[in-house]
């Protein structure tokens, strides 16, 4: 069944993005990832043009993540007052971030920096993530499926103005998570992205909170600044299109349900390695793109830097 | 108003009604056109349109013996607006985009149907004149000097847009019976963009053209498509609160939903 967007002014299957949104739901739920570095490529993909795709993702994110955390709520997996630290820094980030963006769109060179930015940071985060996961398992099938033993006192913990998260088990300086929340909110604005994919790894390695936590916290964070990112695009863009984010977050709702439940029946190590994995095949394939000479040369924008 | 100037503003006035009249004076040849539909609605379901393109010719005196074989060619063009075309280079080891030129006008949907091959109905000084190719609808006037192949740009446009089905060059594809009936059907896409879509009948005889006539298909969203369109251009705080608010209700619709069945 073809439906035409009214923003976005294409015609697409509404089936194929019933679907997409499904499958990139499931994957949300799993791993707490709002599912923007998927979904984004995705959409360029089948057409929507890059600015709605971005846009409308952004709105999608907050009812995936909102849809996943209540399901992480129930099971007390929140780390409410992390979250709220986190969401502090994300805006200050997020606002940061809209203005290096507007900045670069003017120079005709936001395509690459985005594309730079994903292969970066996905190829980096995948591949430490995968490397620490892979030696992880090792370890705990080794010694009988014995949890690991807890991180030790790092920098992290020197810092001043501590402060006690009780669901974490923590009780650390603000500082860290308050810059960790800056960087993966201008991230997040660049990359279009709820930055999930960056937060889930900095809570466990720079933080040290309990990958139990992680996930349901890093989607608790992600609704607020996606929320955020929602309204600045619609109001300064107009390239919000419900039409798309409706079809799209029907199917992800859905998914991300489907997903958290999936979620419970895998090892901590195991999803992180699927995670890696999957972040890996998206930065190959970005990273590609940019070393094969492209079949056009040449590419088209609306006139006017906007 | 001295009486010079209300001359000069009746003159400025008149000259477009002058210019666009169907049947000029010495037109011995005229199109009497008929459209299947003079608009297209874009509602939720559509998925492209096919509008039937038909005519006559009204002359008044008969064809002389010796004229070359009367020819049509229909254009349909939509709204034009400004391209930015950019250009990728391999620099340190990457694909970038390197160097960009404005094109002034292009289309943003682009049909000619012609009733025989483009080059035996058209000679290229009345496609430059009369601007009928989609290479000559294109306009890149300050296309900039110094960038080598600025032509490679326009041309972009092109094959780009050609690729994506929007510009097309049907070649007798328009039948014409009797030196008199003329028809066509020419195919609209679903990525189509709203406003006015200029519709061109031009008759030639020997690659010069005779007589043409224009006007214009209007392209419009109409219902729930035009709703959400005004809404996100005109309330955007709205528009985008709405988005939000719909997210959250379907997110926690599923949880919620989810748990009832888990319950059972």
């Amino acid at each position: 069944m073809q439906i035409y967007l009214p923003i976005a002014e294409v015609s697409v299957n509404a089936f194929l993005l019933l679907g997409l949104g499904g499958l990139v739901g499931i994957l949300s739920g799993m791993f707490g990832v709002g599912g923007g570095f998927l979904m984004t490529p995705l959409l360029f993909f089948i057409g929507i043009p890059p600015a709605v795709a971005v846009a409308t993702e952004a709105n999608q994110i907050v009812a995936s993540s909102f849809s996943g955390v209540l399901a992480h709520f129930r099971r007390r997996t929140v780390d409410i007052k992390m979250g709220l630290v986190l969401q502090a820094g994300g805006l200050l980030g997020a606002a940061l971030g809209v203005v290096v963006f507007n900045h670069l769109k003017q120079m005709g060179q936001v395509d690459l920096l985005v594309k730079l930015c994903y292969v970066v940071f996905l190829g980096v985060v995948g591949g430490l993530m995968f490397i620490e996961s892979l030696s992880a398992l090792r370890k705990s099938r080794k010694s009988g499926g014995a949890p690991a033993a807890r991180r030790q006192r790092s920098w992290v913990h020197a810092l001043p103005f501590k402060m006690r998260f009780r669901t974490s088990g923590l009780y650390i300086s603000v500082i860290p998570p308050v810059l960790v929340g800056v960087a993966v909110g201008i991230l997040a604005a660049i990359m279009g992205v709820g930055g999930g994919f960056i937060m889930v790894p900095a809570m466990i390695y720079i933080l040290g909170m309990p990958t139990k936590v992680v996930v349901g916290t890093s989607l608790f964070q992600i609704i607020l600044v996606t929320a955020f990112t929602t309204m600045l695009h619609a109001t300064t863009n107009f390239t919000v299109d419900i039409v798309l984010a409706v079809l799209l977050l029907v199917g992800g709702v859905v998914g991300a349900q489907i997903g958290t439940r999936i979620g419970t029946y895998l090892k901590a190590e195991q999803l992180r390695i699927l995670l890696a994995l999957m972040v890996l095949l998206v930065c190959g394939k970005l990273g590609l793109e940019l070393l094969i000479q492209p079949d056009e040369l040449f590419s088209l924008g609306v006139a006017g830097g906007h | 108003m001295t009486p010079l100037f209300r001359l000069l503003l009746i003159a400025l006035l008149s000259l477009p009604a002058v210019l666009a009249s169907p049947g000029r004076a010495n037109e011995r040849e005229a199109v009497v056109l008929g459209l299947s539909q003079n608009r297209v609605a874009i509602t939720a379901d559509f998925d492209g349109s096919e509008i039937l393109v038909f005519g006559a010719v009204k002359r008044d005196t008969p064809i002389p013996a010796d004229a070359p074989p009367l020819e049509v060619i229909v254009t349909v063009s939509g709204p034009s607006a400004p391209v930015t075309v950019r250009r990728k280079e391999k620099k340190l080891g990457i694909w970038v985009n390197v160097d960009s030129v404005l094109v002034d006008s292009a289309p943003s949907f682009y049909a000619v149907a012609t009733s025989a091959p483009f080059g035996a109905v058209l000679t290229d000084i009345e496609d430059l004149r009369h601007k009928v190719s989609v290479e000559r609808a294109i306009r890149s006037v300050g296309a900039a000097m110094n960038i080598r192949g600025a032509q490679d740009f326009a041309e972009a446009v092109v094959r780009i847009r050609r690729e994506e089905g929007l510009y097309s060059l049907r070649p007798s594809t328009v039948t014409v019976d009797q030196q008199t009936l003329f028809r066509t059907a020419i195919d609209m896409p679903a990525n189509l963009t709203e406003g006015a879509y200029t519709t061109r009948v031009l008759l030639t005889r020997g690659g010069e053209v005779v007589s043409s006539y224009e006007t214009a298909i209007d392209v419009r969203k109409v219902g729930l498509e035009r709703f959400l369109y005004a809404l996100s251009r005109e309330r955007p705080f709205i528009y985008g609160i709405m988005s939000l608010v719909i997210a959250v209700l379907a997110g926690w619709g599923a949880s919620a939903a989810f748990q009832l069945l888990r319950d059972r």
